[in-house]
């Protein structure tokens, strides 16, 4: 029983991090069906930055707790001028044109992205200073460290704002207008482009806080990091329903606790056939399974079937 | 004013250029290094791939992001039926076949319970499926061995035509006909068999059915399209040319892994598609070989070209050319939207937008 | 430039293109360039130990440049060419041909026996001889290629080398065996599995994650349930850090143990102090016993320091230097003999090649971590164990002898 609920601990922690990354899938979807492909890459250059900044103040003597607010800061503010220039450079001048393009230019911007990285952080993988020390706790048998309860606690803190951002602020509604039809939400004087600015950086913020629970939580790392945990986020607001905010939480959750149980049981429950190896396996028959009884993910609404 | 463009002497002349230039190709390639040889090989074959993909997503628009799956699957049916692995020596010409079916009935596999799907949900499974193959053969060598699992399939056979090994080399005319330069002649056979096949079925009623489902499923199906089978079917099209290629690719490696087959090739390929102009086949062929091309041109230009400017190598040549590869898509995206090469439908709707 | 006579336009301009790099060859003919093709991947995952095994042979060859070789009775400069394959056999074939097309005279490389596999079969082609640093798998040298070497332990030596001194020392009931599905990882954690369950320990069911698993929780607490006393796992260090770290974190006392592409100092920096107590193995004597003249010119000369397999590259690249030194030819039909005969005392130790291409009696090392340090514990040759400290005053003496001549 311990060792379960230690799955379900294990599953809702990395659950919380694809949901964070997740949002960032799904905001842009939401507003403007475009997958974006570099959002990954965004989560690592915000752990890069954190690790710059937290390897430059710890020896300045400050409380571990301040470094680690400062880094973070820094970091969100690099990924929001990322985010920025990635919207206005790179996929502003692609509106209205086929659907696939900007797919294409978000592969372009990931490669991009990476490689700046491998230039100014070196092709290494980096050890994550963890200057706040990893503390344990017993629950029920269970092992539950700092890290874990603070990305649990961030990352509830970080839907509850911004679900209280979308359904109960003015922006929100604009967004939510925009998302919907961009041109009446035009004609009711909304500024379109700027509220799909605003999109890409609120996603690219919580890309940067996400980069930093991630490295902090592994204690690692590296330029090529954001693919894997991207295209996971990305399939978890798939199957929450994407351009659906309660859907990619959802999703992110459901998935985390999805890998978690698989590689956990299906071990034991197979005869040791299918093992760990098939964790990723067993997570998207799952993801297939869903989309197949519900097209639109668990949350979502229909879509436009273009490719 | 362009009469002369369509003469019939003019026409007949330029492709009888255009087959010396290919006949001659694999020389000069040669002159210059073998290497360059085996890369036109490559890209032959991603244009295989990129044509087979451009019928999924090109013609009937449905995005497909785990195309590499059939890849695999043809490359994995050469191999375990032409190597020591099993001991089962087939020859190509009936292995090749046998990798097409397979692959087809992997696509008919993938199609059928996502027909409902639509759009990038669609991209998602197809994603997963693509992940799932791969998976699979990375580890079907427990409990029974049967793809030998990361560590791969070594020493497949080559193609071999009565007494010609293609991966020895010959001498014939006076030519000396390398491995890699005998394999891009039968890859050419192959190309024009492809593309022949790609033209005729656009011009099909298939092809219009394809394109009418891609339009309007709704409308389609009132005009009496049956848009499930006409989707299979283009899903199981689309599959049987990569089981070729795979098939090809596994004789001219003679080693394959599962490694070969990730998610970032399956990108590459809707690359090539998208940025050549998908629907258009020429232009499909174009993003394939640009693509193919561009960062082999760069590996080799890279670095003398820094130390000729600098005198000392300023960023590392691996990197500069990921990076020129990352802002080439980008800028090519953004000033031809529709691809270098678009389809006349894609081309009418683009001017449609911007009035 | 181009010998067929159907000379267009467009593929001239190609063929320049690709020629451009060859022109400063043709120089006074007195001197003699010869190239030395160094392949290992440069971007990707992994690509730190890539740079790492290319500067090792880079090293080797600006050593033999300063030292004015003459071969043949010329000048002689060496050419380091050093190709990116991206871990993917497909690119690796692509540059092995690339460095058959530019006439290298011998190969260091390639760095992951998954592109050495098929590459190899492009150099025997075309008589290149190549030695790999750092390629383990035994399949490379078991298809009987001519000129394919190795300088550094198979992974059916380092596998039962690991699992015996684990079983002797750990005295483990069970163990849990975890690999990252790559060749590597998984051929060397079966080669463990294999002398474990000869040993009579029980050993759990294969885990396995990817060599992208950073998250390895589910894993870990699945394994704790059933309490083994050891986990050996296959693969590199930027996943198995992150491994050790969760595994102390949940609280699982078993000995943890590695093998070389997780035996570096980065294992301390991942997992902090719960990286105290690691076993692990190297294919090889350890770099801070074998050579200090070594460590010193890589250190001065790259300013990091070495991280696993630059030794090992660098004494691939200097018997290929020396073995053409000896033959006084740089033509491989010439050389390659003398490569195979040759003894030679390298950075890593005494070098000797037995008929496959394998070096004989290659040592394995066994290292435990400490206070963030990897200390070397024992060197296993020949199925015998000697103790780190034995070792050194044992190959002290022949080394003092070998000076004085």
């Amino acid at each position: 029983m311990d060792i379960f609920i230690q799955q379900l601990i294990n599953g809702l922690t990395l659950g919380a991090v694809y949901a964070v990354v997740a949002l960032g899938y799904t905001m842009v979807y939401g507003i403007i069906q475009l997958i974006n492909f570099a959002h990954g890459d965004v989560v690592m250059v915000g752990a890069m930055v954190a690790f710059s900044v937290i390897g430059a103040l710890a020896p300045s003597g400050q409380p571990p707790l301040v470094i680690v607010l400062v880094a973070t800061g820094c970091a969100v503010s690099a990924c929001v001028l990322i985010g920025y220039a990635m919207e206005r450079l790179a996929y502003r001048p692609l509106r209205g044109a086929p659907r696939l393009a900007p797919l294409i230019t978000a592969i372009g911007v990931s490669i991009i992205l990476q490689h700046l990285a491998l230039m100014i952080w070196s092709r290494n993988p980096l050890a994550f200073p963890q200057i706040i020390k990893t503390q344990s706790y017993d629950i029920a048998g269970a092992t539950v460290t700092n890290v874990q309860i603070a990305i649990l606690s961030i990352s509830v803190a970080i839907m509850a704002g911004l679900v209280a951002l979308v359904y109960r602020t003015r922006l929100g509604t604009a967004m939510r207008a925009t998302a919907q039809n961009p041109q009446v939400a035009g004609l009711m004087g909304i500024d379109a482009n700027r509220v799909i600015a605003f999109t890409f950086v609120i996603g690219a913020a919580l890309a940067a806080v996400a980069g930093v629970m991630v490295a902090s939580y592994y204690g690692i790392a590296h330029y090529a990091m954001g693919s894997q945990l991207g295209l996971k986020a990305f399939c978890a607001a798939v199957l929450g329903g994407i351009g659906n905010i309660p859907g990619a939480m959802l999703g992110g959750v459901l998935l985390g606790l999805v890998e978690a149980l698989g590689a956990g049981y299906i071990g034991d429950l197979t005869g040791n056939v299918f093992g760990s190896n098939y964790q990723d396996v067993f997570a998207f028959i799952v993801l297939i399974g869903v989309l197949v009884l519900r097209p639109s993910g668990l949350l979502g609404e229909r879509v436009g079937d273009r490719a | 004013m362009t009469q002369w463009r369509t003469h019939p002497a003019v026409v007949r002349a330029g492709i009888a250029l255009i087959a010396l230039a290919l006949l001659a190709l694999p020389f000069a390639l040669a002159a210059a290094g073998t290497a360059w040889v085996r890369i036109t090989n490559l890209a032959i074959l991603f244009v295989f791939l990129s044509l087979g993909l451009n019928i999924v997503v090109g013609f009937a628009g449905l995005l497909d992001l785990g195309y590499i799956a059939f890849y695999a699957v043809g490359a994995y049916v050469y191999a375990l039926l032409a190597s020591p692995h099993f001991n089962i020596h087939w020859p190509f010409w009936a292995i090749l076949p046998i990798g097409a079916a397979v692959a087809a009935l992997f696509g008919v596999l993938i199609g059928a319970p996502t027909l409902k799907l639509r759009g990038d949900y669609l991209a998602i499974v197809t994603l997963g499926f693509g992940e799932i193959v791969r998976i699979f053969l990375n580890n079907l060598s427990h409990p029974v061995n049967i793809t030998n699992g990361p560590q791969g399939i070594a020493r497949i056979d080559p193609f071999r035509v009565g007494g010609v090994d293609f991966s020895k080399s010959d001498s014939f005319l006076g030519l000396t006909f390398s491995g890699p330069i005998k394999y891009y002649y039968l890859l050419l056979l192959v190309l024009l068999a492809v593309i022949f096949i790609n033209v005729r079925l656009q011009d099909s009623r298939i092809g219009r059915a394809w394109e009418a489902v891609r339009e309007d499923e709704v409308a389609a199906r009132a005009m009496g399209i049956d848009t499930r089978n006409i989707k299979l079917l283009a899903f199981a099209m689309g599959a049987s040319f990569g089981g070729i290629a795979g098939g090809m690719f596994s004789a001219i490696q003679g080693f394959i892994s599962p490694e070969s087959f990730v998610l970032v090739e399956s990108i590459m390929v809707v690359s090539m598609v998208v940025l050549g102009g998908m629907g258009n086949i020429w232009g499909v062929i174009l993003g394939a070989v640009l693509l193919s091309f561009v960062p082999e041109i760069l590996r080799f230009t890279v670095e003398p070209v820094q130390m000729r400017v600098f005198g000392r190598m300023l960023i590392e040549p691996e990197v500069i050319r990921m990076l020129i590869f990352g802002f080439a898509l980008v800028l090519v995206m953004a000033f031809r939207p529709g691809g270098l090469w678009p389809s006349a439908v894609r081309k009418r709707e683009l001017a449609e937008r911007r009035q | 430039m181009i010998r067929s006579h159907f000379g267009v336009v467009a593929i001239a301009a190609m063929a320049c293109v690709a020629g451009c790099g060859d022109d400063r060859k043709a120089q006074a003919p007195a001197k003699l360039t010869i190239g030395i093709g160094s392949v290992a991947p440069l971007t990707g995952g992994i690509a730190h130990l890539g740079k790492d095994n290319e500067n090792g042979a880079r090293l080797a060859v600006e050593e033999a440049n300063a030292a004015k070789t003459r071969i043949d009775g010329k000048e002689t400069t060496f050419e380091l060419r050093a190709e990116d394959d991206q871990e993917d056999a497909k690119v690796g074939n692509t540059v092995a041909q690339k460095l058959v097309d530019a006439k290298v005279a011998g190969v260091v490389g390639h760095l992951n026996s998954g592109t050495s596999i098929p590459a190899s079969n492009i150099y025997s082609g075309a008589n290149i001889p190549m030695i790999t640093g750092s390629a383990t798998n035994p399949a490379l040298t078991e298809r009987g290629l001519k000129g394919i070497f190795r300088v550094v332990g198979r992974d059916d030596q380092q596998g039962p080398a690991m699992a015996n001194y684990l079983v002797a020392n750990a005295k483990p009931k069970v163990v849990a065996v975890i690999d990252d599905a790559t060749a590597y990882g998984k051929g060397l954690a079966n080669e463990v599995e294999k002398t474990l369950t000869a040993a009579g320990v029980k050993v759990l069911a294969r885990e396995q994650g990817t060599n992208k698993t950073v998250d390895w929780k589910a894993v870990l607490t699945k394994l704790k349930g059933r309490l083994p006393d050891a986990v050996f796992y296959g693969g590199m260090d930027s996943t198995g850090g992150p491994l050790l770290k969760q595994g102390k974190e949940l609280g699982i006392k078993a000995v943890f143990s590695f093998g070389d592409g997780a035996c570096t100092d980065k294992m301390g920096e991942f997992a902090g102090s719960a990286a105290d107590g690691l076993l692990c193995s190297q294919a090889g004597i350890p770099p801070q016993a074998a050579s200090k003249k070594f460590l010193d010119a890589y250190k001065k000369r790259f300013n990091v320091e070495p991280i696993l397999y630059s030794p090992f590259t660098y004494d691939a690249a200097n018997l290929l230097i020396e073995s053409m030194k000896r033959a006084n030819s740089a033509d491989p039909a010439k050389y390659l003999p003398v490569l195979q005969k040759i003894d030679f005392a390298g950075a890593t130790g005494r070098i000797s090649f037995d008929e496959k291409g394998d070096r004989k009696d290659a040592e394995m090392t066994i290292f435990t971590m400490k206070g963030g340090k990897l200390l070397p514990v024992a060197i296993i040759k020949g199925g015998k164990t000697v103790k780190y400290e034995d070792f050194i005053a044992q190959a002290a003496a022949p080394a003092a002898d070998a000076t004085k001549k």
